[in-house]
């Protein structure tokens, strides 16, 4: 059975530039799959090879085995995006909207899934409103429903909750996640690292247009953040100031390879007298995986 | 669900596209045709002799309006359609699904072509008042087929357009200095046996001059070229042109980058 998405050594320069330099992987059917990297990464580049809005200058892409160049129907078929710009067409109310949307897939007669969607997304009572008049989180929502109106096996959701409300947020995720339990392999990339845990098996992490980590989401906490220590103090001793994975008020948060560690931290700390104001083991989360791979504070 | 080419989908949204503001795309061409026949065919009515006198001097001016309006406006739906979807980022709508390069030229020069065709009729229809025998037209054949042939050239140079500009100065540009003096200067308002000889010869390298004769032709059964010429230089200008611009959206050219 061919893999929902395989990306093979796919190389794309913009200008001075190397957007994607050799990004391979693959996606599993079924999958709910993470992208992440900071601004600027390639992650919406790869997207846009997926989709077909950009063409690679090297290597291959295919969804379900169809080539997204050579068999580039059969591929967008199978494929929903959801774009990262908040984009409409303004002289159409929601409902015309998606049966637009689905028109443009061959697809005639297709009421029944249309009122699922808005049922799903919470739009029914603006199915007949001009896109203009909706809120920024209710245009969201029919980006959303567009990327779906075909059925598509494949969904990439390229930062659909950035600017949305937490209800919206709420109600979104519980949506894709039946989309998921259905069978339908889910790519997301997200601002929202705590996301990406919550929702994702598998993460690919992206820094200047490469893969720089690519395995399931505990495998990824195991092997890269390992435990973090939350020290509240004036200061952190001078061998220790390399752990020091972030500053948070009033405190340092420190990494740690094993738990021995701490043993060694405290007794630096009273050899040079600093006084400890608080002190938490904590288990390692994705933002710290994070910030050890990519190597920067700011979101993905 | 039934499987349609999406195609089909395209071109009814480019008609919805400007029927749903038919004021701003048909109505108003519409008057413009209107004030312009009314102020030429008042000031040189008496003064412009065309045709060696057989033919009224407003009699005449009407096809070429009406030309001249179908000619416009086609250029003016697809060009203006994909420079907004371009600017708005709805474009993205169009590109994701799996419509060809040929789906996409379809739909939107078709489009382009009702929109022409629907100003042209309604330029045709307000000025019959100004001479009702033009409701009898001489080679009606022909007419139709310059005004389907003119329309597709123009809706095909709007698509072209639309492809390459990237904001509405760029393809102001194109409209402005390009398809508004071609059309000017294309015999709408004047037979170009009455311009002196260098810009009759001039005027023979602009091929809408051979759409507004061959369709006026169609009208009266004369023209100021043999019919069987334009038509041959117009719809060899529209096959060049379609596989030029088939080829531009094959490519990928601005659009898929």
């Amino acid at each position: 059975m061919p893999a929902a998405v395989e990306v093979d050594r796919v190389f794309r320069r913009f200008g001075s530039v190397q957007a994607l330099d050799g990004v391979s992987l693959t996606v599993d059917e079924g999958e709910f799959f993470g992208l992440l990297g900071p601004n600027g990464a390639g992650k919406t580049t790869l997207i846009s090879v997926l989709a077909g809005l950009t063409r690679a200058d090297r290597g291959a892409a295919r969804i379900l085995g169809h080539d997204v160049v050579t068999d580039y129907r059969a591929a967008r078929r199978l494929l929903g995006v959801v774009p990262q710009e908040l984009v409409f067409d303004p002289f159409f109310t929601v409902r015309e909207t998606l049966a637009i949307q689905s028109g443009y897939f061959g697809i005639a007669g297709n009421d029944a899934w249309i009122d699922e969607i808005l049922h799903h997304l919470d739009l029914t009572s603006k199915a007949n409103a001009n896109m203009r008049s909706l809120s920024g989180g209710m245009k969201r929502r029919v980006l959303v429903g567009q990327a779906l109106v075909h059925k598509p096996r494949v969904i990439v959701l390229d930062e659909p909750t950035a600017g949305v409300d937490v209800e919206l947020r709420q109600s979104l995720w519980g949506f894709v996640r039946k989309l998921n339990r259905d069978g339908h392999t889910i790519i997301l990339t997200t601002h929202y690292l705590e996301e990406a845990e919550a929702l994702c098996g598998r993460i690919a992490m992206l820094k200047a247009g490469r893969i720089v980590a690519l395995d399931t989401k505990q495998n990824l906490l195991s092997r890269f953040a390992g435990l973090t220590v939350r020290l509240v103090a004036e200061h952190v001793p001078a061998s220790w100031q390399a752990r020091v994975l972030r500053s948070e008020a009033g405190g340092f948060i420190l990494g740690l390879d094993r738990y021995a560690d701490l043993e060694l931290l405290l007794a630096k700390l009273r050899e040079e007298g600093i006084a400890i104001a608080e002190l938490a083991l904590q288990e390692a989360d994705l933002e710290d995986v994070f910030l050890k791979l990519v190597g920067t504070q700011a979101a993905p | 669900m039934a499987l349609r080419g999406g195609w089909r989908t395209l071109f009814y949204k480019e008609l919805l596209r400007f029927w749903k503001v038919s004021f701003q795309t048909v109505a108003a061409p519409v008057l413009t045709a209107l004030l312009y026949l009314l102020i030429f065919s008042h000031v040189l009515e008496s003064r412009v002799t065309v045709f060696g006198g057989s033919v009224r001097y407003t009699s005449f001016l009407i096809p070429g309006l009406v030309m001249m309006s179908v000619l416009q406006n086609a250029f003016a739906n697809s060009s203006s359609s994909l420079i907004q979807s371009k600017i708005t980022g709805n474009l993205i709508f169009v590109l994701l699904p799996p419509l060809s390069p040929l789906d996409l030229f379809a739909a939107y020069v078709l489009g382009a072509m009702v929109r022409g065709l629907t100003v042209g009729l309604g330029v045709y229809a307000v000025t019959l008042w100004f001479d009702p025998s033009l409701l009898a037209l001489a080679h009606p054949v022909w007419t139709l087929a310059f005004a389907l042939l003119g329309s597709a050239i123009l809706g095909t140079l709007g698509l072209v357009a639309g492809i390459w500009a990237e904001k509405f100065d760029q393809l102001a540009a194109f409209q402005n200095f390009l398809i508004m003096p071609l059309t000017f200067l294309s015999g709408v308002f004047y037979s170009i046996h009455t311009l002196p000889p260098f810009w009759q010869s001039l005027s023979r390298f602009n091929p809408i001059f051979y759409m507004i004769d061959g369709f006026r032709y169609g009208f009266f059964g004369l023209a100021d070229v043999e019919p069987m010429v334009s038509l041959a230089i117009v719809a060899g200008c529209t096959l060049v042109l379609s596989a030029l611009t088939l080829a531009l959206l094959a490519s990928g050219w601005k659009l898929r980058n």
